[in-house]
């Protein structure tokens, strides 16, 4: 039996990479599906807020498109959401990149500007730019887009902004060390899922987890 | 943190071109192919610099760069002729993730600042080409190496961090080419004075080039002709270099 080709939609807001997530996912097998509207982030079943750029614009975008209670809609209803670095940050409560900013708060946390000290090396380079290795926090990956990933697979981060650990609390899902930082690397919360990292430019393991998202909320 | 592996393809028109000096050039092949091929053996990110479009005032590399992300998934930072937030967008659009900007910048540096501010920092690489006028000394040029600004390299990477750019991708003019190593001094210079990464680029011809310009502070290095021409491959540079102790990542 032919199984139905996945498909996934990405919210185009002015503020993505979209070419690049709808490439990979692409590569995964996925038709991928752009949404502008309300109404096309209330039809998606899988959906994807990607994003570049400060926290308060792209708070600002979702808001003048009038895409927040769609995608707010979408997680309550415990449909697979992933959000991408600036997506994933606007999912937690505030962001204080340029002024103070309320999030989505789809999940509890807080994002903060990278330490420019670190406490083992000292003063150190931001953005943090590079490959680091994924680590748990405390509980297992299955039954999350991670579940095919290995601690210690490296993935690409590319920012200057992070989740703390301690502000997201249980919903971290991963995490990874910068000069003895500890980043929020991945958050979760029911069907919600987001990552610092770029999923999309991490090579093989990345796209493993965009092919373990498509996965999800699908009946087995 | 690990240090990163670069593939930079320098293009001319539809072709991976390499230039000694950033003046003699030879046609490589096509970018695609290098492009894969470097992906596929586990190389950090990929730079494409447009050589030509400072000059012509065109952006022929933005279908490269597009191609590239069909079947590339690690990051791509884009280079040459970029002038504006219009270019930058459309590089973003086109699958790049980092736009590496040296002419517009030296010509408005206020630009530095507009693109940090809209795409964040990490988007925005200041590339300079550096020339030596000196012991200890350095003045950066544009349009690949050909005019010169009167700028001193370090104080420049030094506005331009403060400006908001996120990296820097430092080019020794007078290396570039040459497979005799990296300008180390040069490295030591630009990477104390600023506090975002610095990218080292021009002159590596053999894999003790990049451990010594890691040991020099450079955080990324910026390789082309050893891969281009196959001198050695992106497992054996990474294996060499851990070897020696320099901290790159596993892939």
């Amino acid at each position: 039996m032919e199984r139905r080709k996945p498909t996934v939609t990405i919210i185009d807001y002015g503020m993505g990479n979209i070419l690049s997530v709808t490439r990979a996912f692409e590569h995964c097998g996925a038709t991928v599906y752009l949404a502008r509207t309300a109404r096309e982030v209330a039809e998606a079943h899988h959906l994807v807020i990607p994003g570049v750029g400060a926290f308060g614009d792209g708070m600002a975008a979702l808001g003048q498109l009038g895409l927040v209670p769609s995608i707010v809609s979408h997680h309550k209803k415990q449909l697979p959401l992933l959000g991408i670095c600036l997506g994933m940050q606007m999912m937690l409560e505030s962001s204080d990149e340029f002024g103070v900013h309320q999030g989505l708060g789809l999940i509890a946390g807080t994002v903060n500007a990278i330490p420019k000290v670190s406490p083992q090396t000292g003063p150190h380079k931001v953005p943090h730019l590079g490959w680091v290795p994924l680590k748990q926090n405390g509980r297992g990956w299955s039954g999350t887009a991670l579940e095919n990933t290995n601690p210690g697979e490296s993935v690409y981060f590319m920012h200057s902004f992070m989740a703390t650990p301690e502000s997201t609390g249980t919903s971290c899902l991963a995490l990874a060390d910068y000069n003895g930082i500890a980043i929020g690397a991945a958050v979760q919360a029911g069907e919600t899922i987001g990552c610092q990292f770029h999923p999309e430019k991490s090579g093989p393991v990345g796209l493993a987890i965009l092919s373990m998202f498509l996965k999800r909320g699908q009946a087995a | 943190m690990s240090m990163r592996l670069i593939s930079r393809l320098d293009i001319k028109g539809p072709n991976l071109i390499k230039g000694i000096g950033l003046e003699g050039l030879r046609v490589i092949g096509d970018p695609q192919t290098f492009a894969k091929k470097y992906y596929d053996s586990g190389i950090d990110e990929l730079v494409f610099m447009d050589i030509v479009a400072s000059l012509y005032g065109r952006n022929n590399i933005f279908p490269i760069i597009r191609r590239a992300a069909q079947d590339v998934f690690i990051p791509i930072t884009v280079g040459g002729g970029i002038r504006s937030l219009d270019d930058v967008r459309e590089a973003l659009q086109s699958g790049a993730d980092k736009i590496a900007i040296n002419t517009a910048a030296v010509r408005r540096p206020d630009l530095i600042k507009e693109v940090s501010r809209k795409y964040g920092s990490q988007c925005m690489v200041l590339s300079i080409e550096a020339k030596r006028k000196g012991p200890g000394g350095w003045e950066a040029y544009i349009d690949n190496g050909r005019e010169h600004t009167g700028l001193d390299v370090v104080e420049w990477a030094k506005r331009g961090a403060d400006l908001g750019a996120g990296e820097i991708l430092l080019t020794s003019v007078d290396q570039e080419g040459s497979r005799n190593g990296f300008d180390l001094e040069l490295i030591t210079a630009v990477a104390k004075q600023v506090s975002i990464p610095v990218i080292a680029s021009g002159g590596m011809g053999t894999a003790a080039h990049l451990v010594e310009a890691v040991r020099s502070g450079a955080d990324a290095v910026a390789m082309a002709d050893i891969l281009h021409y196959g001198r050695m491959n992106v497992p054996e540079i990474r294996q060499y270099a851990r070897a020696e102790g320099a901290p790159v990542g596993e892939r």
